[in-house]
């Protein structure tokens, strides 16, 4: 009896840990690999431990060239793509105007188009302008796809954000620039991080975009995918674990800091 | 058009209060200031290119890159490309929505007991969800590559429990790279679901069983209907790159599971037919639109599952 | 009267705001001495958030202007108006804690020690102890206070209080209430105090302004609205009263005689709004007296027969309704103070009332009779 109506009550758990396990598989194939000493260049069986790889992760200095050009174009367009987001959500969600629900469109529009479109459409405009394909056009391109996501991540946010809270700092004596950095600025900061994230980790793993607009240059992706045909030197792994590791730590740690900082006020005082 | 205004937020808020009255006459151009440069690369980097992506679709298809095209309006492009290749095109709509139906079935428990069940857990839960992200998805798709290979140990398992034949292999098949699909695209459809869900207010639930119904009816009439903002972000959010996906199948499959994107990047790449290609392209741009559209007009109306 | 304070006055002239096809607030002429507690009462919905809004700054006016002494600060913007906002919804920064969202505007304005005057307002309001909370992790009344103490601390000019102490249970409110009254004595700010509890507003205002529909009814000191209501608005928005429509029939002396339903009454001109024409004869419920027959009436009241329909027993007092001869329904309060009998339900009275205390109000041509509905609780005990 009380088994049954626990499992009734408790079944979606179970279903969720299995697909969570789904989606850790590959990671966890991933990591395992990256403690691998394959038997040849092609075989992706576990042969035998080793903590090489982790000890010497710059092993192809291609590779890691290829990552530091990622996180390059990651931190640039994540940059260029933020401050135009943000700010464009700033207009759309606190002025009216004409022309706001074609913008609106326009930036709907890129989230709605395969990457594939966006790409080739864009490898086009490249060649037909006569720009050479590199580093800046992966740039161009990467800031290009991101700042929908940005805007709507930071609209979100400052929709949901109560107005009156900038004119009760009004009223109690700041100015517009004070107001701005003192009250709005600390409540949309969450949604500009947060965008910000969205937008390197975009970045940082965009395979399709860049693979047309880059010319020669190498990112990291696409030295896995380079790489995919000739044999995958172990150390990708170890780059793809670390990232997630870090991932994993940072967003730990902010959410476990913030409860720290929550949980200590919680009681009130007598 | 004015459904794409509460599309996919990734966050999923819907706008709460309005903002401050805005001063006449004082901040009249500032709106346009803030617009003009994000505007302006939307409309240099993605509308120009795509105005000639479609009168490069219209191209002589006989020139090539080195003798320069001419634009002949062939509208004949369009047909030609459909003919060659529609059971790519097909199969790409076929695989991402199978991929879409198995997703919401693993994606909406998920998120329902993320955002309902898992109590203090739920931070963490929703950190493992997102975090998969951060290893590449290259990386991913080749580790589904080395779980799914003929001598992996799943093949093995399925092979004794005869769920597959002696010699029946994962890889190399469609279920290979609908299950790629799914797998790659899942965390876009659990957000906007999650976000929608954790707004759903307890007791609501709990007036729903007040008032008899059983849990299945209280899902259908109670739970569905309001996370149906999410349900519909998180659909669009996976089904438009599943649809325009090709590393699943270039990884997973063979050139029999070749999806639209495939030809099109090979048109691009390798066969340099660009009228071709960008024929291919805006098919797929609208056959993905109209579904688009069609799908939001109904979302908010019809139940979806 | 004294220069010096009404070189502080806050005076509205004109001051209109619309929305759209809407007027929220619609010519108000008004003027709040300096130092003076006035209080804002009003329907749900009549302008006087808007009004506050106006003051404050937030709002633009449609026209008019808003002057404080003898400067114009109609497009003075909110952060340099000597004006602070206890808001309806509180506007508590989430991101910040107690102690930051009191000490905001002393900061604002470049004052740096603020911690004595931030400690001093925190414990004026009883929240010592909760400097590092969050506005999330306190109480619906503990918020409201913390606006009050952010508002208070920075000793504006005009203190402008939104409800702002809806939420908060009734013996809170009482010491609140005293609490905002003595800070308004002491440090004479002028307070524009909105709030829908009649009582409060009697209480602690100078002077009460009824407003209706983006006008204002009427402005009087406390006492002369309630016992002498210049609309019939005012007259059933504030306390409930028996208005019969009549017609002026003719002068006696000092009196206005009215005939309704063939009866005759009269009222001292004095306590007329019109003298001619239709009217309405109004008579507050607790100024009406029941009497078995119309012997007992004393000399000089006037009085109409009827049955006793309802009997409510509210402790402080007993509720009546009245039918009347010609079928509309009075209301009469009796004290249960045991000087009176009581009567039961069908029992023919008469009810009875010295003619000073009814008042008559002018009255469109198709107005009929209105008789505020009954109330469950003891109306009118306390004033
Ligand atoms: N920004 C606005 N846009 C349009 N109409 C508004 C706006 N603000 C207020 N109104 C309208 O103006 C009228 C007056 O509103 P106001 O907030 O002043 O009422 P109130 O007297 O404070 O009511 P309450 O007692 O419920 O707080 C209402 O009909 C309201 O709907
Ligand atoms: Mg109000």
């Amino acid at each position: 009896m009380r088994i049954s109506r626990w499992l009734a009550e408790h079944w979606v758990l179970g279903v969720a840990l299995l697909v969570l396990g789904y989606l850790f598989l590959p990671i966890a194939v991933v990591a395992a690999l990256s403690f691998n000493r394959p038997s040849s260049r092609l075989s992706y069986d576990f042969n035998e431990f080793t903590l090489d790889n982790w000890r010497n992760p710059c092993a192809t200095s291609e590779m890691c060239e290829a990552v530091l050009r990622s996180v390059q174009i990651g931190f640039l367009a994540t940059v260029v793509a933020t401050v135009l987001g943000t700010v464009m959500a700033f207009a759309l969600a606190r002025h009216r105007f004409r022309g706001r629900s074609g913008l609106n469109v326009l930036i709907f529009l890129p989230m709605a188009t395969p990457e594939l479109v966006m790409g080739t459409s864009l490898l086009a405009l490249f060649v037909s302008g006569g720009v050479p394909l590199g580093f800046w056009t992966i740039v161009i391109a990467h800031v290009m796809f991101c700042v929908s996501f940005v805007v709507v991540t930071v609209k979100a946010r400052l929709t949901g954000m109560d107005g009156r809270l900038e004119e009760a700092a009004m009223d109690l004596y700041a100015g517009e620039w004070q107001t701005f950095r003192r009250i709005t600025l600390p409540l949309v900061l969450p949604g500009i991080v947060a965008a910000a994230l969205l937008a390197f980790s975009l970045s940082f793993d965009d395979f399709i975009v860049t693979n047309f607009n880059s010319g020669t240059t190498v990112t990291f992706p696409m030295y896995v995918w380079g790489a995919a045909q000739r044999g995958i030197p172990p150390q990708v792994n170890v780059i793809g674990t670390a990232m997630f590791g870090v991932a994993l730590l940072l967003v730990l740690a902010t959410s476990l800091a913030h409860r720290a900082r929550a949980g200590g006020q919680r009681r009130p005082a007598p | 058009m004015s459904a794409p205004a509460h599309v996919p937020t990734a966050s999923g808020e819907q706008p709460a209060s309005p903002a401050p009255a805005a001063r006449p006459g004082r901040h009249r151009f500032l709106p346009y200031l803030l617009l003009l440069p994000g505007a302006a690369w939307l409309f240099l980097f993605f509308v120009v290119p795509l105005v000639q992506l479609a009168a490069a679709s219209l191209y002589d298809p006989a020139g090539s890159l080195s003798t320069g095209y001419a634009l002949t309006w062939s509208f004949d492009n369009y047909p030609a490309a459909l003919q060659a290749y529609w059971p790519q095109f097909g199969r790409s709509f076929w695989y991402a929505g199978i991929a879409l139906v198995l997703a919401l079935l693993m994606g909406y428990p998920l998120a329902y007991a993320i955002a309902q069940k898992a109590g203090r857990w739920k931070h963490l839960l929703l950190v493992c969800v997102i975090a998969p992200m951060f290893t590449s998805f290259l990386l991913r798709t080749l580790a589904w590559k080395t779980i799914l290979s003929d001598n992996g140990w799943l093949v093995g398992l399925l092979r004794d429990v005869h769920l597959l034949g002696p010699d029946g292999r994962l890889l190399a098949t469609p279920v290979a790279v609908v299950l790629g699909l799914t797998y790659n695209f899942l965390p876009f459809l659990v957000l906007p679901l999650y976000a929608s869900l954790e707004r759903l207010d307890r007791r609501l639930l709990e007036a729903s069983s007040d008032l008899y119904a059983s849990p299945l009816k209280t899902f259908r009439r109670v739970t569905l209907p309001l996370s149906m903002p999410g349900l519909t972000a998180g659909t669009l959010l996976f089904f438009i790159p599943a649809t325009g996906d090709y590393l699943n199948a270039e990884l997973l499959g063979t050139p029999n599971e070749y999806m639209i994107g495939n030809v099109i990047d090979s048109a691009f790449l390798v066969r340099l037919d660009y009228p071709q290609g960008a024929a291919l392209s805006f098919l797929l741009m609208s056959a993905i639109l109209a579904v688009v559209f069609g799908y939001l007009r109904n979302a908010g109306t019809r139940d979806v599952l | 009267m004294d220069p010096q304070t009404s070189a502080g006055d806050l005076r509205l002239a004109h001051l209109t705001k619309t929305f759209g096809a809407l007027t929220a607030v619609e010519e108000l002429d008004l003027t709040v001495p300096q130092g003076s507690f006035f209080a804002l009462l009003g329907a749900s919905g009549c302008g006087k958030t808007t009004t506050l809004r106006m003051v404050a700054g937030l709002e633009e006016p449609t026209r008019g202007r808003v002057l404080l002494g003898d400067r114009d600060i109609t497009r003075l913007r909110p952060y340099k108006r000597p004006v602070n906002t206890v808001f309806q919804s509180y506007a508590l920064f989430p991101h910040l804690d107690v102690f930051e969202n009191v000490a905001f505007g002393l900061r604002r304005r470049g004052i740096r020690s603020v911690d004595g005057q931030v400690r001093r307002m925190l414990s004026l309001v009883q929240l010592d102890g909760y400097e590092r909370h969050h506005p999330a992790q306190l109480s619906g009344g503990q918020q409201q206070r913390v606006a009050l103490a952010r508002a208070l601390v920075n000793h504006p000019q005009v203190l402008l209080l939104d409800e702002p102490l809806g939420a908060l249970d009734v013996k809170l409110r009482r010491r609140m209430q005293l609490e905002l009254k003595r800070i308004q004595t002491e440090v004479g700010i002028t307070f524009v105090h909105v709030t829908h509890d009649q009582e409060e507003a009697m209480t602690m205002a100078d002077t009460v302004a009824v407003m209706n529909a983006g006008r204002i009814e009427q402005l009087g000191a406390p006492a002369e609205i309630y016992e002498f209501p210049a609309t019939a608005f005012v007259a059933t928005f504030l306390g409930q009263s028996n208005l019969i429509a009549g017609d002026v029939s003719g002068g006696n002396g000092g009196d206005l005689l009215v005939t309704a339903y063939g009866t005759r009454f009269s009222v001292p001109s004095a306590r007329s709004r019109a003298d001619q024409g239709p009217v309405l004869l109004g008579v507050r419920p607790e100024k009406l007296r029941l009497a078995a027959a119309a012997g007992q009436v004393p000399a000089g009241h006037q009085h109409v027969e009827g049955s006793i329909t309802d009997a409510f027993y509210v402790g402080v007092s007993t509720q009546y309704l009245l039918r009347t001869g010609w079928g509309t329904e009075l209301s009469v309060f009796v004290a249960n103070s045991g000087a009176q009998e009581r009567f039961a339900v069908g029992e023919r009275v008469v009810a009875h009332w010295d003619p000073r205390h009814a008042f008559l109000l002018g009255r469109q041509v198709d107005e009929d009779d209105r008789t505020a509905p009954m109330r469950h609780e003891p109306v009118g005990a306390s004033w």
